[in-house]
């Protein structure tokens, strides 16, 4: 009996029955046994066992780098391992291919969708089906996605463009061709980390739907409460291999941390109290354009105070890029003023942003970030070579440079070989915490910080906050664009939501309260007394 | 484990299969072995397609060696066809750095030499004295060059013209340019040259020493290359040192996060386009100056493009185009020994087309891997 056919049985089973509960004496629905996956020079995965039972939605927590999605690209049939054995159903299985996995039965939704945007969801869905006709039956493809969405909660249009959905309806899309290529297994790689706290909620109804209807769900996550308020069991993976699985019913939080770092983990962070000062960033109806010319920014209107963060909650693509570029110099407006510190620096190169301590801890780390093969000391100093004491002259002092970026290492707690090794050697955590370094070292008067904890781990998460709350307590203006509302209300002192390049609201982060936020986030104009209508007088259309 | 117990693990067998995988980081000792081991690999296939000829590809190799570098006048007429190497190197090398593709040093070249041509016969009297009438000639040369350069830099900086397209096409008009005033207003009784340089035009050769030392008699190599191995220290030094040299190389990197740090990206484009072109325009005056003598049609056998994959494999490394360009300065000077000529120039396309492709396949690599397949 080949895995296909095992599967098409347990639909057979699935279909005709009661709401399916999960059952001990059923073979587990994925069972993978001492999977070890090596890359040239690294051991993602080290004698890794896994088990999800049937109907279960079973979450596997770790931080960067842990082996998570490694080992889901396996069970995908992204990768082979090199060691160990997978059985599905109780089948044992051995996937050359995605193909293969989805014939089995498993099918994975990736952080990055691909599906292709000039097309509608239908024609997505169809696409990558095996046997098609030589005529494609449009009708009955657009009842068949409308049926699977209706099923399990996910209402799309099937006749729409995917260009023309939210983040969180393409990730619906993805979910209903998975199903619909018949998977029985659905592997989940971070799903709500594009997903406003609203959609987020929707999600998790969808999946107890799934699992209610004998489906089982792989929830691949670094957030703590997202796990423990959706999963069944944890699996915790640890440097690449399993630290425990655990049922989400018997652990709280810190044990959790615990688990996934291997040391206690404190969530409390020191915020002072402090009166903002003066005015050092300021914008005024800023316009600016994304890079396929459609208005990014529309009359963005925003201050910030010395001694103050300010969050920009909103979903990504929402102007948060361009936001953070036009500050920067790295991309030109095309209406309205921008002033630091007083002075006009409208369209001015990045140079003299600079100059005028404005420091950007960028979204994309490696690709504008840092230069990846250059060393560690290099990169400490691409801004820093101009002037004394890096630069001399027209030489650059490199031993100068190398005992500087020495000192860093020491100061922002950065795990590296050397001075000398190339940067994209680094982890995550480690290039941000250098990043970090290089950008907080020339003291900035503004610090524009774009999704600054993004994919680090607990520990460095904790590090990275902590130093942007002590450059706010020295009196830096911060900008904090964050997708993570958490993040946002630890550590701004004012959250002003973005929204398709306005403005939507602001609110001291003392008295704004999540459920406002979320919907302002969804492009919804509150009617509470939260917002100041003056601020932004077209939120309200 | 208990669960999966009746349908339990099928018996299993290993094969032993090959397996060919990217390499994620290149050994050092590769870095510094590739440039030797793609050069044999070359020379392999050489002596393949000599034996295939009828030759005997180990008397040919001998044979061009001992006469590139076999003895003193060997030695002379290799520094002769490395120095324009060595300087036009340095320059492709430079951009290549900024990873802009200077493939036209070969018109730079010609306009350096149409440059330095012109200062010595038209500008600057007969009897001006050597050292001023070879500065303004150099001065000239580089000029031309960098103009040359410059054009394709602007186009690259302003409108992101690709300057491969745009170095290579300048090339032909250079060449045609060149030949229009060797034909026309420059010709000397309408053959494709102009008349011989006055003396002081001449860049002082080793022979031209031999009554001091007699030792150096016949050796027509000239001072150029001094300039040459003066110009690859400078480079080596700055690009090392300099906040320049800095720039470059965090320009060549990522030059989004260069621009991110405020590094002037136009500005440094059309600079090192110019320095580019620069060099190998002064290469093309060391060449008129110190060798032909005079300006004539076709005075180059390809030097701007052999330059291109001496910069290659010497990696970017100023000090490391010296040994390079000497090796294919052999393989010239060898080459012309050899009948038909068209063998050496068969070798160094030969050699080109192992180098490049083999550069890509060093990349990857070959391992015995054992699989565990199910029975």
């Amino acid at each position: 009996m080949t895995p296909a056919q095992s599967k098409h049985a347990h639909v057979a089973t699935i279909a005709a029955g009661e709401p399916w509960r999960a059952s001990d004496d059923a073979p587990p629905a994925v069972e993978m046994r001492g999977i070890t996956k090596r890359f040239p020079g690294v051991i993602a995965n080290n004698q890794v066992d896994f088990t999800v039972k049937r109907g279960e939605i079973h979450a596997l927590l770790g931080e960067n780098g842990a082996g998570k999605s490694t080992l889901m690209n396996v069970l995908a049939g992204l990768y082979k391992p090199s060691e160990g054995t997978i059985w599905i159903h109780g089948e044992r299985v051995d996937f050359n291919s995605p193909r293969d996995a989805i014939a089995a039965g498993v099918g994975m939704v990736h952080q990055h969708f691909m599906l292709v945007p000039v097309q509608t969801v239908a024609e997505n869905i169809f696409l990558g089906v095996r046997e098609t006709p030589f005529v494609l039956d449009y009708k009955q493809m657009a009842a068949d996605v409308r049926r699977i969405g209706t099923q399990y909660g996910m209402p799309v249009d099937p006749n729409a463009k995917i260009w023309q959905l939210s983040v969180g309806e393409q990730q619906r899309v993805e979910i209903i061709k998975i199903l619909y290529h018949g998977a029985q297994v659905l592997i989940l790689d971070e799903p709500t980390a594009v997903l406003t706290p609203q959609e987020t909620l929707g999600l998790f109804a969808t999946l107890r739907t799934m699992v209610a209807q004998g489906k089982t769900v792989i929830f691949i996550s670094h957030k703590l409460d997202e796990v423990l308020s959706i999963a069944d069991r944890i699996t915790v993976l640890r440097a690449g291999g399993v630290a425990e699985t655990v049922f989400a019913r018997d652990v709280n939080k810190v044990q959790l941390a615990s688990l996934m770092v291997g040391r206690e983990v404190l969530f409390r962070l020191e915020k002072p109290e402090r009166a903002p000062g003066e005015v050092r960033l300021a914008l005024s109806a800023v316009e600016a354009l994304d890079n396929k010319n459609l208005p990014a920014l529309r009359k963005l209107t925003l201050k910030v105070h010395s001694c103050e963060i300010v969050g920009i909650a909103g979903v990504a693509g929402n102007g948060q890029r361009e936001l953070a570029e036009v500050i920067c110099g790295l991309r030109a407006i095309s209406g309205g003023v921008i002033e630091v510190c007083g002075k006009t620096v409208t369209n001015a190169a990045p140079i003299v942003m600079i100059n005028a301590g404005v420091a950007y801890v960028p979204e994309d780390r490696s690709t504008t970030g840092s230069a990846p093969n250059l060393s560690l000391a290099e990169n400490t100093a691409i801004k820093s070579y101009r002037d004394e004491p890096v630069g001399k002259g027209m030489f650059v002092k490199r031993n100068t440079m190398r005992t500087i970026a020495g000192g860093l290492i020491d100061r922002f707690n950065i795990s590296a070989p050397s001075t000398a090794t190339p940067v994209r050697k680094l982890s995550g955590g480690n290039l941000q915490k250098v990043i970090l370094a290089r950008e907080i070292s020339k003291r900035p008067r503004v610090l524009v910080a774009a999704y600054p904890t993004r994919g680090l781990d607990i520990g460095a998460t904790e590090a990275v906050r902590k130093i942007l709350l002590d450059e706010r307590n020295d009196g830096a203006a911060i900008l904090l664009i964050s997708e993570d509302l958490d993040e946002i209300f630890a550590i701004a002192d004012r959250i002003a939501v973005l929204y398709e390049g306005r403005v939507m609201g602001e609110f001291a982060s003392a008295d704004a309260d999540r459920e406002t936020i979320g919907l302002m986030m969804a492009g919804h104009a509150a009617d509470t007394a939260h917002t100041s209508p003056a601020r932004n007088p077209e939120a309200a259309s | 484990m208990t669960a999966q117990s009746a349908l339990g693990p099928t018996p299993e067998k290993t094969v032993t299969r090959l397996r060919i995988e990217q390499r994620m980081e290149q050994p050092t000792w590769l870095r510094y072995a590739s440039p030797i081991i793609l050069v044999g690999a070359a020379l392999l296939v050489g002596a393949l397609l000599l034996r295939l000829a009828g030759a005997n590809p180990w008397f040919v190799y001998r044979q061009m060696f001992s006469i590139a570098f076999g003895s003193a006048y060997g030695w002379s007429d290799t520094t002769i066809k490395a120095v324009p190497l060595i300087v036009i190197g340095l320059g492709v090398a430079l951009a290549l750095r900024m990873r802009l593709f200077n493939v036209g040093a070969e018109g730079q070249f010609f306009i350096g030499a149409f440059m330095a041509t012109g200062v010595a016969l038209y500008i600057l009297p007969t009897n001006a004295p050597a050292w001023l009438m070879l500065l303004a000639m150099g001065l000239g040369g580089f000029i031309g060059g960098a103009f040359w350069g410059f054009i394709p830099g602007i186009l690259k900086a302003r409108l992101n013209v690709n300057e491969i397209i745009t170095t290579l096409m300048l090339t032909y008009v250079a060449v045609l340019w060149n030949n229009y005033w060797v034909y026309g207003p420059w010709s000397e009784r309408g053959f494709g040259m102009t008349s011989t340089f006055p003396d002081n035009a001449w860049m002082p050769r080793f022979t031209d020493y031999a009554e001091q030392i007699p030792a150096l008699r016949g050796m027509t190599a000239h001072f150029g290359i001094f300039v040459a191995i003066v110009l690859a220290i400078v480079m080596w030094i700055l690009l090392r040192s300099s906040k320049w040299g800095f720039e470059i190389s965090v320009i060549g990197d990522n030059n989004r996060a260069a621009r991110y740090a405020g590094i002037n990206l136009s500005r440094n484009i059309i600079l090192v386009m110019m320095i580019s072109g620069g060099f190998a325009g002064l290469a093309g005056m060391i060449e008129v100056a110190g060798v032909v003598h005079r300006l004539q049609e076709r005075f180059s056998p390809g030097y701007g493009f052999t330059a291109i994959i001496i910069a290659w494999l010497a990696k970017l490394n100023p000090l490391a185009i010296i040994p390079v360009a000497y090796l294919f300065g052999g393989l010239l000077v060898g080459g012309d020994a050899i009948q038909p000529a068209g063998v050496a120039a068969m070798l160094q396309g030969v050699i080109l087309f192992v180098v490049v492709g083999g550069e890509m396949l060093l990349t990857y690599r070959v391992r015995l891997e054992k699989v565990a397949v199910a029975a």
